[in-house]
């Protein structure tokens, strides 16, 4: 690892090695403008590319550290996969869980935490792209769920990061009924008017997109992510033509409707605290009691 | 080889040459006895064949041209239906059919994907039951006709997959697929699923959260196609027959798993064999299903409709140590 290991202060208890996609080393050479960048100038820019704004991956932890105003708690991190297939393709996925989980230091994909944003409480979930992908199994799916049944809970806003290549095949149908089990939990937040931002970066493909990704009272994505159901190279296979320019980015969804805007990194925690500023209850709300009777179901 | 059967029923392909060849001849009482044992031999062999199917051999029966659609089993159980179209939105997809039927004498909404059969205008006509955007928008639209009017809705699974095409992005087949998921859960009435041929992915699942989930015997639910699980992961489409038995594809598989609630029984040689047969096993599965579901008051059934997706995937999951 390189050196901006040790300039890290532990964020939470089980904070894991940072699994950033930043190249390691101490200059970076920009895939946007092939520019130079200063690795620590880089890191403190929220790894955007402070001449063309790049947005490189972040890590998970990273991801939560951005949107915590300090101290966070995290939640469900000791679930576990059992590999409930006993999957093996060319190797076991017993294995790939494992080799997994010893170069993130986490469990599985995603993590979950509480804490204050903006000087509201939240809770958020942020995927991780360096654990088999980011892909959605029955762990991440549980653990995404068991945040939105706390935000229900604590009726306080969730947000969720989206980074994921779609479903983990080597969970099988297992990991297909995550869409349909993150998808009940978010509908009853829907019913109970508790604010859900989903935050789309790249990439965010598959049955994550196909399910909470798109389900946000606001659906924000990075600049430049890759959004999509299919998976580029399936649609040519299917159409038998080169793609348009742009297909499946951020800005083409957002052209044709599909996302609410765009945000650059940088701003993402401000404009999520003024969006969840728009959605909490109005005074005279606070008096009721908590159920459907207090917020118009969208119909 | 006959038309019908798979690359697996050779030996019954082979039997049926001879019975056709015999049926070409002058018919004698030595002949007809022959032609009597020969099929008696099919059926033996069907049924051995059918009692231990493998995964890939399920995946084939799954997808076999002449398996039964939603509007196989609709003419032979329903009454009375009216076909709707369109999602008021963009267009109507053929891909999936949607209308209103009486069920035991009961209003009911169906709404289902249709693959278009054998015929291949059908097939081009049907998009080989790939549904775009406006086919899930038409069944929620459909499946909220049915909530106003408290109607049951019955849902028929059967799709490769959503289709995976440009406009099918353009148009938000993400959001469309994802809505359906969310505002399933929160319409009052009961909601049968019966996975009857393939269960692709998140294209299925679009149409399929329900208080009971019925599989045939035969079908298959899965997560991929198992030629695109074998690209990814072995780099080579053609292990496709170990990515089928990887991936628990099968009923029995899922049933195990708590994906499913029961299997409907096929006639021997599968569904396609007997489309009467197989609406009557299907009949009497679905007849007693939708009064369990019925039975039960709506805000304890929709709890139990949270309850048994949010179990789902819990046998996968261990909590460790830090
Ligand atoms: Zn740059």
């Amino acid at each position: 690892m390189a050196w901006f290991k040790k300039s890290r202060k532990p964020i939470a208890p089980s904070a894991a090695e940072k699994p950033s996609r930043v190249p390691e080393g101490l200059w970076v050479k920009c895939p946007g403008c092939a520019q130079i960048i200063y690795s620590k100038e880089l890191e403190t820019n929220l790894n955007v590319c402070p001449k063309c704004a790049h947005h490189f991956r972040i890590g998970s932890l990273e991801r939560l550290k951005s949107f915590f105003d300090g101290e966070w708690t995290e939640h469900f991190a000791n679930l576990a996969s059992t590999d409930p297939l006993q999957f093996t393709d060319t190797k076991p996925y017993r294995g790939r869980l494992e080799s997994s989980q010893a170069a993130t230091g986490m469990k599985d994909a995603v993590v979950v935490g509480s804490g204050r944003m903006d000087g509201l409480h939240i809770v958020i979930a942020a995927m991780e792209y360096s654990f088999i992908g980011g892909s959605m199994g029955v762990v991440v799916g549980e653990k995404i769920t068991r945040a939105a049944e706390l935000a229900l809970e604590r009726r306080v806003p969730l947000i969720v990061v989206a980074c994921s290549g779609g479903a983990r095949m080597m969970e099988g149908a297992l990991s297909l009924m995550q869409m349909a089990k993150v998808s009940a939990a978010l509908s009853r937040l829907d019913r109970e008017g508790v604010p859900f931002i989903s935050v789309l970066t790249d990439p965010t493909t598959g049955g994550v997109t196909a399910s909470f990704a798109m389900l946000g009272d606001l659906n924000i994505a990075e600049p430049m992510a890759l959004i999509g159901f299919a998976g580029p190279r399936v649609i040519e296979q299917t159409i038998r033509q080169k793609l348009p320019e742009g297909f499946q980015r951020s800005e083409f969804l957002l052209e044709h409707g599909m996302l609410d805007l765009i945000v650059d990194r940088r701003d993402l925690k401000a404009t999520i605290g003024r969006a969840l500023r728009f959605m909490e209850p109005r005074p005279v709300d606070q008096g009721r009691s908590a159920g459907p009777s207090g917020h118009a179901r969208p119909s | 080889m006959p038309p019908d059967t798979l690359e697996f029923e050779e030996p019954i392909a082979v039997l049926l040459k001879e019975v056709e060849a015999l049926s070409m001849m002058e018919s004698t009482p030595e002949r007809i006895r022959e032609i009597a044992a020969l099929n008696r031999r099919v059926e033996s062999i069907r049924g051995d064949l059918y009692a231990r199917l493998t995964p890939w051999q399920r995946v084939l029966v799954a997808r076999h041209p002449a398996r039964p659609s939603v509007l196989d089993y609709v003419n032979r159980l329903f009454t009375e239906f009216t076909e709707i179209y369109g999602d008021r939105r963009f267009a109507d997809d053929h891909a999936i059919v949607t209308g209103m039927a009486r069920y035991k004498d009961q209003p009911v909404l169906v709404v289902g994907h249709h693959k278009g059969g054998r015929d291949t205008k059908q097939k081009i006509f049907r998009n080989f039951g790939y549904a775009r955007p406006e086919g899930y928008r038409k069944a929620l639209r459909a499946m909220r006709l049915a909530e106003k009017f408290r109607r049951p809705i019955i849902a028929f699974i059967d799709t490769p997959a959503a289709y995976p095409g440009v406009e099918s992005e353009e148009r938000g087949i993400s959001e469309a697929i994802a809505l359906n998921l969310r505002e399933m859960f929160a319409l009052e009435v009961p909601i049968l699923v019966v996975v009857h041929g393939e269960g692709g992915s998140g294209g299925a699942l679009g149409i399929a959260i329900g208080d009971r989930i019925l599989m045939h015997e035969f079908a298959i639910y899965s997560v991929i196609p198992p030629e695109g699980c074998a690209a990814i992961l072995w780099r080579d489409s053609n292990r496709k027959v170990e990515a089928s038995e990887a991936l628990k594809l099968t009923a029995p598989d899922l049933m195990a798993v708590g994906i499913i609630d029961e299997i409907v029984p096929e006639p021997i040689g599968g569904a396609h064999t007997n489309l009467d047969a197989a609406a009557s096993l299907l009949d009497t599965a679905l007849d007693r299903a939708l009064r369990t579901v019925s039975a039960v008051p709506a805000d304890e059934r929709l709890d139990a409709r949270y309850r048994k997706f949010r179990a789902m995937g819990s046998v996968g999951i261990i909590e460790q140590g830090a």
